[in-house]
């Protein structure tokens, strides 16, 4: 098993025990969409229209939830120095732990995601598009978060900071997501025009993010 | 070291023993009229006997083996109710309104029933952990907390694929629905608080806050169908008139709440065994490492 | 047994509840088997509790 592999199956494994990771973003999400209703009122109708938005959203925020424990961790019990020192490239490594990451907290989001669409009365075809759009978008917000948690781990005080940071530049791809999967439902524009877009926004992030955190580790830490 | 550990172990003895006339101990010097304790005598030898016997349940070790004998038994009960329930619901007959979906009732209305009882009992388990810290009130807290989510799972479930024959929607908010998705969030909430802490003490207490403070809950959930205008049908068993179900359905009803009350039981007291079992495990890798140090 | 138009949600809503149900005991079950197995390791290292060596539980009667 190379080094990276191994330190993708490391950080899997934490986040599936330790407090319970993997299930609290879930949790949050649940408990988003419930708190929606609350406040709009239980028109079926409406929220039928607005649905995919409230489960993008709520994905977003779930996403955000668990990104401070990425490095955080590691900083403290020192693993983080070993890795900074050790002679794999740190880009990689950044990557690595952000599909970890991504595999325990993004991935049961996107599973979760049409059982929730039920509770908004999505049609078929607005729970399957948001399904995928989420599958594809959920890295992306990931990767570009990665940046975020590496900032927030070199800046000592940085905590605070996460949420401000890395919101905005998620904004892409919840615009795309959502057009993509309004698209599939209502049309005129066709489904592959935002959905290609938000493909690319994914990709584009899976290398910007983990270059970015890199150098933050590399030259932020103080 | 010795003298310590006796001492230890007797101040919190001295907190089981200021609650109770008397513990026997392994001797079996519990003979009725031993008076080991100066309180009133004037208790029957066998309500004494009933009482000592309970708190003795106190005792990790003996509940364990208590469970052991127990079980079968219980899980012997399940089965058998659960096969006459399962024969009721075959033979129910079909309600003329809403024809043969009625028999999701027979799932859905015992699950609905239980939902609220676990988190009833976790409630009283909070008291007991909190108020006369029962040395087991947390154990039994935990352990109930995954059952009745999973309960609460089956009544959301069963109750949406009931709804969309009859109502023409898997879900609706409505007041009735809307609570009792809020108390499963909630139980998730009290898993999840069990996950976070490592020491099972520390964790117990605040996940017995977060139960008492949820119990406002379960008055809510059971008069929603009274106090909003909701989609979900009103109160037609447990109401101040006598239940309005016809006989030919409450039967199996009745027969299905039992089997999975039954089936709760079962699975409840093998998880406290499991749980003590686990601690055990914990206390005995702590010590371990305690040596190795 | 003619379950009538709505068959589908009925049995689906059995095989729920089966699997639910099916699934806690599973979990009690192999959670126990899990335990024993730990306990049974432990005590092959000769790692056991105080009590279980020495003198039966005695509670210390009040003076």
């Amino acid at each position: 098993m190379t080094a990276l592999s191994a330190l993708f199956v490391r950080d899997a494994r934490i986040a599936i025990r330790i407090g319970g990771g993997a299930m609290m973003g879930v949790l949050f999400f649940l408990t988003v969409v419930t708190l929606v209703p609350f406040a709009i009122g239980p028109d079926l109708a409406l929220l039928r229209r607005i649905g995919p938005a409230i489960l993008w959203l709520g994905a977003l925020l779930s996403s955000l939830l668990a990104l401070d424990r990425l490095f955080a961790n590691d900083h403290e019990d020192g693993s983080l120095d070993l890795i900074l020192m050790a002679r794999l490239p740190l880009e990689l490594v950044v990557a690595a732990k952000a599909l970890a990451h991504w595999v325990t907290t993004g991935l049961p989001l996107v599973v979760v995601s049409p059982i929730l669409g039920l509770f908004l009365n999505l049609e078929p075809t607005a729970l399957s598009a948001t399904g995928l759009t989420l599958l594809i978008g959920t890295p992306a917000l990931t990767f570009i978060g990665v940046i975020g948690a590496a900032l927030a781990t070199a800046l000592r005080r940085g905590g605070l900071l996460l949420p401000v940071l890395v919101l905005p530049l998620t904004v892409p791809v919840l615009i795309f997501g959502v057009a993509a999967t309004n698209a599939a439902v209502a049309g005129p524009v066709p489904f592959d025009t935002p959905f290609t877009i938000l493909c690319a926004l994914t990709l584009m992030s899976g290398v910007i993010g983990p270059f970015a955190a890199a150098a933050t580790l590399r030259y932020g830490m103080e | 070291m010795a003298a310590a550990h006796e001492k230890a172990r007797c101040k919190t003895d001295g907190v089981i023993a200021g609650l109770v006339p008397a513990i026997p101990d392994r001797d079996g010097r519990d003979k009725p009229g031993h008076d080991q304790v100066g309180t009133a005598t004037s208790f029957a030898p066998v309500t004494r006997n009933a009482v000592v016997a309970l708190i003795d349940l106190a005792n990790p070790t003996r509940f364990v083996a208590l469970v052991e004998r127990v079980l079968p038994w219980l899980v012997a009960a399940t089965l058998m109710a659960f096969a006459f329930g399962l024969w009721g619901t075959y033979q129910a007959p079909d309600d003329y309104q809403q024809g043969a979906t009625v028999k999701i009732m027979f799932i859905h209305v015992p699950n609905a029933w239980l939902s609220m009882f676990v988190w009833g009992m976790m409630s009283a388990a909070a008291l007991g952990t909190l108020v006369w810290r029962h040395p087991l009130a947390d154990v039994a807290a935990k352990c109930a907390a995954p059952l009745g989510a999973a309960f609460t799972f089956l009544a959301l479930v069963t109750g949406s694929l009931w709804g969309r024959p009859m109502w023409g929607t898997y879900w609706v908010w409505d007041a009735r629905l809307t609570s009792v998705l809020v108390l499963f969030i909630m139980y998730l909430a009290v898993i999840a608080l069990w996950r976070t802490v490592d020491d099972p003490t520390r964790a117990g207490r605040a996940a017995a806050i977060l139960t008492l403070v949820g119990a406002i809950n379960l008055p809510i959930i059971k008069f929603s169908v009274e106090w909003w205008n909701t989609l979900h049908q009103p109160a037609s068993v447990f109401r101040m008139g006598g239940p309005t179900i016809d006989r030919s359905l409450l039967v199996p009803l009745a027969v299905m709440a039992i089997a999975f009350t039954l089936l709760f039981v079962s699975l409840h007291l093998a998880a406290m065994r499991n749980e003590i079992l686990r601690r055990r495990v914990r206390t005995l890798m702590l010590t371990q490492a305690e040596r190795a140090a | 047994m003619d379950l009538g138009p709505h068959a589908g949600f009925i049995v689906g809503a059995y095989i729920m509840a089966t699997a639910v149900v099916g699934a806690l005991v599973v979990w009690v079950t192999a959670d126990h088997a899990a335990q024993k197995r730990a306990l049974t390791e432990l005590e092959r290292r000769g790692i056991t509790r105080r009590s279980a060596e020495s003198r039966p539980l005695k509670m210390k009667e009040p003076a």
